[in-house]
C-alpha cells in the first residue's frame, strides 16, 4: 500500500482511502481530503516529521503519523 | 403544530443573524464593515471573545448579528467548533449568513452544504470579490442563487463593497417564507430519501420542516430528528427502513461511516456548483502565487527555524525593553495613589489594608499590563498574517518528542516574562488536550518575578563570575524539568489517544489594525477586570494573614525600647525586631511554625517557610518577606545585609532546595487565576497545585540531599 508519507516534494497523488479512526477521518474530510481528492506535497519538515500538502487551493499540514493513514495513488 | 409552514407569521422588527463561515475567510471583517456601514455599532461584548455580538439598526429594523467563531464543518474536534455548533443548534436565532472565500468556493462550499440540511434560512455572502477578480475568478451569483435556491450577495470587507445588498438580502429572506434549499445528491441516496419520504408521506406525518429535509437528516443521524421521532408510533415500522437505507449508502460509497458518505455527497455536488457558475480566466498560472514564495523563505528545511528564532527574539526584546518604560509610570502612581489615598484615611488598619493591601495588590497587576499588550499586538500579528502555522509546522517534531504540540512554542517562550500572559497566549493551541498539557508545564519556565530570589541567592553563596553561569543554569534546568515534565504528563495523566496535528495553513494576508486593536483591547481588557477584581481580593487575604492578629503588648514593649535607643542604628534594629516578632505571631507565621516539620526534610526552618508561602501571592514578595524576617528591613536583591544574613543563617543545602522549590511550584496568585479561567475550571487549578507541589518537594529533596553530599 502507498501512503502519503512515501511522496516526496511535488509529488501529485489521489486519495484512495482513508484508514484512520472515525475522528480523524471528520477532520481531513472537513480539510477536504477523502476519497478521489487530488493532493500535491508542497513542503516537508526537516526528516519528514511534517508534511504540507495542496488540496484544491488549500494548504494543509500534517504529521507523519496521519500521513500513514492515507491511501493514495500517483497520477 | 408550528404555524409557521402554513402561513408566514407577522415579521417581528428584530433580526438576530448569525454569522458563520469557516475560519480566515475575513468574517471579523465583515462584522465591522457591516456595523460602520451603518454607523450604529453596539456594544463589543468582548467578555467571551469567543462569540461577538454586534447590533445595529437598518430600515426600521433592530439587527443583531452574532459572530461565530471559524468552523470547518460541523465537528467538536476544537472549542471554536464546538461553540459554533451547539449555538447554531441550539440557540435561538432568525437567519444565518454563510460567509463564504470567493477565491476558495469549493472548499467553503463543504460548510455550506452541512448549513443547508439545517432547515434554517439562510443567505451566502461571497466575501473577498475583490480579491478573487484580482484573481481572475468569476462566479455568477445569480445562476448562484438560482442553483442552490438560496441569495448568494458578492461582498468584499475590504472595500466594503456589497454591504448593503447584502443586509437588504438578509432583510428580503427574513420576511419571506422559508422555502428548501435545493441540494441534490447522487441517485443511490435520492432514491433512499424518496423511501423515506414516501413512508412519511404514507403515514401523513406532519412537522414544520420538509419531508425530503427530516429524510436528509434521519439518513445523516442527525439526534435531533431522531430525539423527535423516536416517541412516534411509526418509528417502529420507520427504524429497520433507515438501517437498510444507511447500509445501502454506505455500501454506494464503499466506507462504514455514513458521515464520510455524505461528505463525499457534499464534495461531489459542490463541484458540480462550483464548474456551474465559475469560470476562472487562465492566467500564468506556472507562476508562483505570492504564499508560496513567502513559504519558500518562511518554512525552508534550514533557515526557517533561525528566522523564527530571531522574530521572537525580536517580539521579547520589544516586551520586555519597551513594555518597561510605561512600567516605571504605573508603579510611581499606584505609589502615589496609595499615600494620596492613605493621607485621607485616619483609622490605621482601615488605612493599610486599602493601601498595602487592596491598591499595591491590584497595582502590581496592572503593572503588567503593558507586557501584555506588546505581547498581544505580536502574537495577534503573527496569527493574523497566517505565521503562527508556519511555526507549528516548523517545531512540532521537536516537540512532538516531548508530547507537546509545535505551537506550544510560543506560550513556553513567553513564560520566561511573565506567566500571565504566557497562560492566555496558550489559546493558539485549539485543541483541549493540548492545551492543558502546556498549561500544566508552563509554571516550569522561570517568569521575571523570579529573577530576584535567584540574583539574591547566587549572590549570597557564589561569586560573581559564578553567579552568572549559576543563574543560567537554574534558567535551562527549569525548561529541561517541564519538558520532561511534559512527556511523563503524556504518558500518565495526559494518556491515551494521540491527537492528530492536521491544520490549515493558511494564505498570507496583510494584518488589519482595526482587527488587531480589537483582539488586543477586548483581551487587555478582560485581564485587567477578571485578574484585577481576584487580585484585589487575594491581596486583601495575604494582607490580612500577615497583619492579624496584631500583638499590640509587643508594639508597646518594643516602642518603648526604640524610644529609648540612643542610635539611629540601634533604633532601625529595634524596628525591624519588632516587625519579625509580629510577623512571627500572625496568622501567616504561625501557619509557617505550623508546616515547618512538613518542611524539615528539606531543610527549612519556619522563615523559610513562610516567605515560600508568601511566594504563592507574587514571586517578588518572597525577597522582601525574607527581609523582614531575617530583620533587615525594607531589602532588595542587591540589598548586603540581607545577602550576608542569608549566608549566615541558611545552610547551603538548605538554600539549593529553596531555589528548586520557587523554580517549580506556583508561579503567583494572578497567574493562577488565569490559569483557572483558561483551563477551564477550578478542578484543575487544585490538580496543578498538587502536581507542582509533589514535584517541587521531590525535587527539592533530593536536590537538598546531592548539596549535603556535596558540601
Amino acid at each position: 500500500m502507498k501512503t502519503l508519507l512515501d511522496c516526496n516534494k511535488a509529488c501529485r497523488v489521489k486519495v484512495l482511502k482513508l484508514h484512520s479512526s472515525y475522528e480523524l477521518k471528520q477532520r481531513l474530510i472537513s480539510f477536504g481530503i477523502m476519497k478521489d481528492a487530488e493532493l500535491e506535497v508542497i513542503e516537508m519538515a526537516p526528516r519528514k516529521s511534517t508534511i504540507e500538502v495542496k488540496v484544491g487551493k488549500m494548504r494543509i499540514a500534517l504529521r507523519a503519523e496521519e500521513a500513514k493513514l492515507i491511501e493514495v495513488e500517483k497520477i | 403544530m408550528n404555524l409557521e409552514t402554513k402561513a408566514c407569521p407577522v415579521v417581528a422588527k428584530h433580526i438576530k443573524v448569525a454569522l458563520v463561515g469557516q475560519p480566515n475567510v475575513g468574517k471579523s471583517m465583515l462584522i465591522n464593515s457591516v456595523s460602520n456601514a451603518h454607523l450604529h455599532v453596539g456594544n463589543f461584548s468582548g467578555v467571551t471573545v469567543d462569540k461577538t455580538e454586534v447590533l445595529f439598526d437598518y430600515k426600521g429594523y433592530h439587527f443583531t448579528v452574532v459572530d461565530l467563531p471559524g468552523t470547518y464543518a460541523f465537528t467538536d474536534y476544537t472549542i471554536e467548533e464546538r461553540v459554533t455548533h451547539d449555538y447554531l443548534c441550539a440557540e435561538d436565532y432568525d437567519i444565518i449568513i454563510n460567509v463564504i472565500d470567493s477565491t476558495n468556493l469549493e472548499k467553503n462550499l463543504q460548510l455550506t452544504a452541512e448549513l443547508l440540511t439545517m432547515s434554517k434560512k439562510l443567505v451566502i455572502a461571497l466575501n473577498m470579490s475583490d480579491e478573487a477578480e484580482k484573481e481572475g475568478i468569476e462566479i455568477d451569483a445569480e445562476y448562484m442563487s438560482e442553483l442552490l435556491n438560496i441569495p448568494c450577495v458578492k461582498v468584499s470587507a475590504a472595500t466594503k463593497s456589497g454591504i448593503d445588498t447584502l443586509v437588504d438580502a438578509v432583510l428580503t429572506k427574513h420576511t419571506t417564507c422559508k422555502n428548501d434549499p435545493k441540494l441534490i445528491f447522487s441517485e443511490a441516496v435520492e432514491e433512499e430519501i424518496e423511501t423515506i419520504v414516501a413512508y412519511l408521506q404514507k403515514h401523513n406525518y406532519e412537522a414544520t420542516n420538509s419531508l425530503r429535509n427530516i429524510a436528509i437528516n434521519l439518513l445523516k443521524n442527525n439526534k435531533k430528528t431522531y430525539e423527535k421521532l423516536h416517541d412516534n408510533p411509526i418509528w417502529t415500522e420507520l427504524q429497520p427502513i433507515l438501517i437498510e437505507a444507511s447500509r445501502h449508502i454506505e455500501l454506494h460509497h464503499d466506507t462504514d461511516d455514513i458521515k464520510e458518505a455524505f461528505a463525499e455527497e457534499y464534495a461531489s455536488f459542490n463541484r458540480g456548483i462550483v464548474a456551474e457558475v465559475v469560470k476562472v480566466k487562465e492566467q500564468e498560472n506556472t507562476q508562483k502565487t505570492m504564499t508560496e514564495k513567502i513559504d519558500s523563505v518562511l518554512i525552508h528545511p534550514v533557515f526557517g527555524i533561525p528566522i523564527f528564532l530571531f522574530m521572537m527574539w525580536g517580539l521579547f526584546q520589544l516586551t520586555f525593553t519597551l513594555g518597561n518604560i510605561p512600567m516605571d509610570w504605573i508603579d510611581g502612581f499606584f505609589s502615589w495613589f496609595g499615600s494620596a489615598v492613605g493621607a485621607t484615611i485616619s483609622n490605621d488598619d482601615i488605612r493599610s489594608l486599602v493601601v498595602d493591601g487592596i491598591i499595591s495588590g491590584v497595582g502590581a497587576v496592572v503593572l503588567f499590563t503593558p507586557n501584555i499588550i506588546i505581547l498581544f499586538i505580536g502574537i495577534a500579528l503573527l496569527e493574523s498574517t497566517g505565521y503562527m502555522s508556519r511555526v507549528a509546522f516548523l517545531l512540532d517534531g521537536f516537540f512532538h518528542k516531548f508530547g507537546l504540540h509545535g505551537q506550544s512554542f510560543i506560550p513556553l517562550v513567553t513564560g520566561f516574562g511573565c506567566t500571565i500572559p504566557a497562560y492566555m497566549s496558550a489559546r493558539i493551541l485549539k485543541n483541549d488536550r493540548d492545551r492543558l498539557l502546556t498549561l500544566f508545564i508552563l509554571g516550569f519556565m522561570s517568569c521575571g518575578a523570579r529573577l530576584p530570589v535567584y540574583v539574591l541567592f547566587t549572590g549570597a553563596f557564589f561569586s560573581q563570575q559564578m553567579a552568572g553561569n549559576v543563574l543560567f543554569g537554574i534558567y535551562i534546568s527549569g525548561a529541561i524539568m517541564g519538558l520532561i515534565a511534559a512527556k511523563v504528563l503524556k504518558l500518565t495523566a495526559f494518556k491515551g489517544v494521540e491527537e492528530p496535528f492536521v491544520m490549515e495553513m493558511p494564505k498570507y494576508r496583510l494584518p488589519s489594525l482595526k482587527l488587531i486593536w480589537h483582539t488586543v483591547y477586548s483581551k487587555t481588557l478582560m485581564y485587567l477586570k477578571k485578574a484585577g477584581t481576584f487580585i484585589a481580593g487575594a491581596a486583601m487575604l495575604v494582607w490580612f494573614l500577615s497583619n492579624y492578629p496584631h500583638n499590640s503588648a509587643l508594639d508597646a514593649t518594643y516602642n518603648a525600647k526604640i524610644a529609648h535607643a540612643q542610635t539611629t542604628e540601634a533604633k532601625t534594629a529595634l524596628e525591624n525586631r519588632l516587625a519579625e516578632e509580629q510577623l512571627g505571631q500572625s496568622y501567616l507565621g504561625r501557619i509557617g511554625k505550623f508546616t515547618e516539620p512538613l518542611f524539615r526534610p528539606l531543610g527549612f526552618d519556619w522563615k523559610m517557610n513562610v516567605a515560600l508561602q508568601a511566594g504563592l501571592a507574587a514571586k517578588e514578595v518572597v525577597v522582601s518577606t525574607l527581609g523582614v524576617l531575617y530583620a533587615v528591613g525594607e531589602a532588595d536583591e542587591t540589598n548586603h545585609s540581607l545577602k550576608d544574613a542569608i549566608r549566615e543563617h541558611i545552610p547551603f543545602a538548605s538554600a539549593v532546595a529553596f531555589i528548586v522549590v520557587i523554580m517549580i511550584y506556583l508561579p503567583c496568585l494572578a497567574a493562577t487565576t488565569v490559569f483557572t479561567r483558561e483551563a477551564g475550571g477550578i478542578k484543575y487549578t487544585f490538580y496543578l497545585f498538587i502536581f507542582t507541589s509533589t514535584v517541587a518537594y521531590l525535587m527539592a529533596f533530593i536536590a537538598y540531599r546531592i548539596a549535603l553530599l556535596v558540601s
